[in-house]
């Protein structure tokens, strides 16, 4: 019956999710043109991949707190 | 009518034919007693994994969202790209609270998130302000649905003038309602399928084809106007237009899973853990919808709307034409057919969850509650598919009678009011420690506080916030749903001490868990 402590561990990692928020609100961070992507300004690649980011993040939250 | 695309006209038609039939037929699928309102306004909680993955899909990037994003991206540039922020938000959002909701609504048979409140507080006045809260926003929604499609019908050729005009407008409701009534919520589970499914086809074909047409993505940029590319610094003592696209994306974040329709969905999952799941897979929806944002910036790059023969749809739906008029201009009619299928589709899909959610939550929280409470569980299920009705043709009538300008500042007002259910909703799943009463006086204030900024910044999303000389300029919805959680917590000692009963909760801690 060790279930709280193995509980209260797997909470750690749902702080992982606050690194999507973070990104996305810190908007000076990608308000800019350069580097750009096959010809995409930074401001849009760079949103799309925290897309991609956000759900491999939350992908990674999932297994480790799935029993 | 003398410009119709018959090409376009009769794909448009086979498809609306096909998933008419897949809207009626869907009665049979995964069998259920239809006369049980958990069957018919959820589709029995059964659906798994995949089929929640189509439903939400098609619940939240609905017909209004793939016109109306390409049209800020063409008219306003960058800041339309405040819907990938927000739409990233949303799962982590969704995958920490809403396992929850599922758990305790599997647990009690709640069948709307007022339903959740009103057994979590015992206070029926609490549960009726969520429902109104609800309902409220839930209306103008579904009427902008109708102005997806309308658009998408104009892009075939089919403009007509007064209500010979409407005709298809009417046709594609009549559809929508039977199949509603009939089918209940396994009709758009089905039809999403269909619909993601082309839309997936039409979304990554429109951004390889297009850039390749344009020469590139350095050249289609290279022609947008500086001013549009990025969101201007702010200088000064303010936040300006940064503060400006964090608060959208946040506020447009926390209010969207409040949303009845999207609580439908959810609640219509067969476990806690395809919420989960969901959460992760989801976000490919927003990629796409990000992509698509893109067609704006090609309209201004291959100048379409210079175009003679895109001049009389973009006098006529102004911005709103830029998603369909980038698909005629590159793509064969066939494949515009898909294409403007694939938004048609988009808008019924919706436009039933939204209606099946409003009529769950009349039926349950307004007549049960205070109407007839001892209502038979068959008579339950007649109420809501009646209200089903009620709700689309007020819908339909809204469009086809008011100016479209009313629609949107109404939808505009819909989010303001439907955060301040956040508190109580959202909160409540994870604590009882705030006082009902409290709760119910923070909704208040913050939707008269929320209703007064939109109207005074003559229906804009943002409000510009004085606070010791700095500006900052912000979503409305956000600002005043941090007013309504301080109202809340600060009257919860105060009224607590005043009660004599002790709060009253029909729930358990354990409910919550899987």
């Amino acid at each position: 019956m060790d279930e709280g402590p193995r509980k209260s561990r797997q909470r750690w990692w749902y702080l992982l999710l606050l690194v999507q928020f973070v990104l996305c609100l810190w908007v000076p961070l990608y308000n800019k043109l350069e580097p750009s992507f096959i010809g995409l300004p930074f401001f849009y690649w760079f949103q799309l991949l925290l897309v991609l980011i956000g759900a491999a993040l939350t992908a990674i939250v999932y297994f480790a707190t799935e029993k | 009518m003398q410009n119709v695309n018959w090409t376009i006209l009769i794909i448009f038609i086979a498809l609306f034919g096909f998933i008419t039939w897949l809207g009626f037929i869907s009665a049979r699928w995964r069998k259920g007693d239809l006369e049980l309102l958990s069957e018919w306004g959820l589709g029995g909680r059964r659906f798994g994994t995949v089929v929640t993955w189509f439903l939400i899909g098609g619940d939240i990037y609905t017909a209004y969202t793939f016109i109306a994003v390409p049209a800020l991206a063409y008219g306003a540039g960058a800041v339309a790209f405040f819907a990938v922020p927000y739409t990233i938000m949303i799962y982590p959002i969704l995958f920490v609270v809403f396992p929850r909701m599922w758990q305790v609504c599997h647990r009690h048979g709640y069948i709307t998130a007022a339903d959740f409140v009103r057994g979590r507080y015992g206070n029926r006045w609490l549960a009726l302000a969520i429902t109104l809260s609800g309902i409220v926003a839930t209306m103008p929604y579904i009427a902008l649905q109708l102005v997806g499609l309308q658009v998408v019908i104009g892009g075939i050729g089919i403009y007509g003038e007064g209500w010979v005009g409407d005709i298809p407008l009417i046709i594609a409701f009549v559809i929508l309602a039977a199949f509603t009534y009939t089918s209940g919520l396994r009709a758009p589970a089905a039809i999403a399928i269909v619909k993601d499914v082309l839309i997936y086809l039409t979304a990554f074909a429109a951004v390889i084809v297009i850039p390749i047409e344009l020469g590139g993505f350095g050249k289609i940029f290279a022609a947008v106007p500086a001013t549009k590319l990025l969101l201007a610094a702010p200088k000064g003592a303010t936040t300006g237009a940064y503060g400006a696209y964090a608060t959208l994306a946040l506020g447009s974040a926390m209010a969207l899973f409040l949303y009845p329709h999207s609580m439908t969905s959810i609640l219509s999952a067969s476990s806690g853990h395809a919420v989960r799941r969901n959460s992760a897979m989801l976000p490919l929806y927003s990629l796409m919808l990000g992509l698509l944002t893109l067609l704006g910036f090609f309209v201004i790059a291959a100048g379409i709307d210079k175009l003679p023969e895109f001049a009389e749809g973009f006098a006529r739906y102004k911005a709103s034409f830029a998603a369909p008029a980038i698909l005629l201009w590159a793509f064969p009619s066939w494949f515009v057919g898909i294409g403007f299928a694939a938004i048609g589709i988009g808008a019924l899909v919706p436009a039933a969850i939204m209606s099946i959610a409003a009529a769950n939550l009349y039926t349950r929280n307004i007549h049960r509650e205070f109407i007839n409470p001892g209502i038979a569980a068959k008579d339950e299920a007649q109420i809501a598919k009646w209200v089903s009705l009620i709700v689309k043709a007020g819908a339909l009538i809204f469009i086809l009678f008011l100016p479209l300008q009313y629609a949107i500042q109404l939808q505009l007002l819909g989010g303001i009011w439907i955060i301040q259910t956040f508190p109580a909703v959202v909160c409540g799943l994870f604590t009882r420690k705030l006082n009902d009463w409290a709760l119910l006086l923070g909704w208040l204030a913050g939707t008269v506080a929320g209703t007064w900024m939109a109207a005074v910044m003559n229906f804009s999303a943002t409000y510009p916030l004085v606070i010791g000389g700095w500006t900052f300029p912000g979503y409305a919805a956000l600002y005043t749903i941090v007013l309504n959680l301080a109202v809340a917590v600060i009257l919860t000692p105060i009224l607590n001490a005043l009660s004599s009963t002790p709060p009253a909760d029909e729930t358990l801690a354990t409910d919550y868990q899987a």
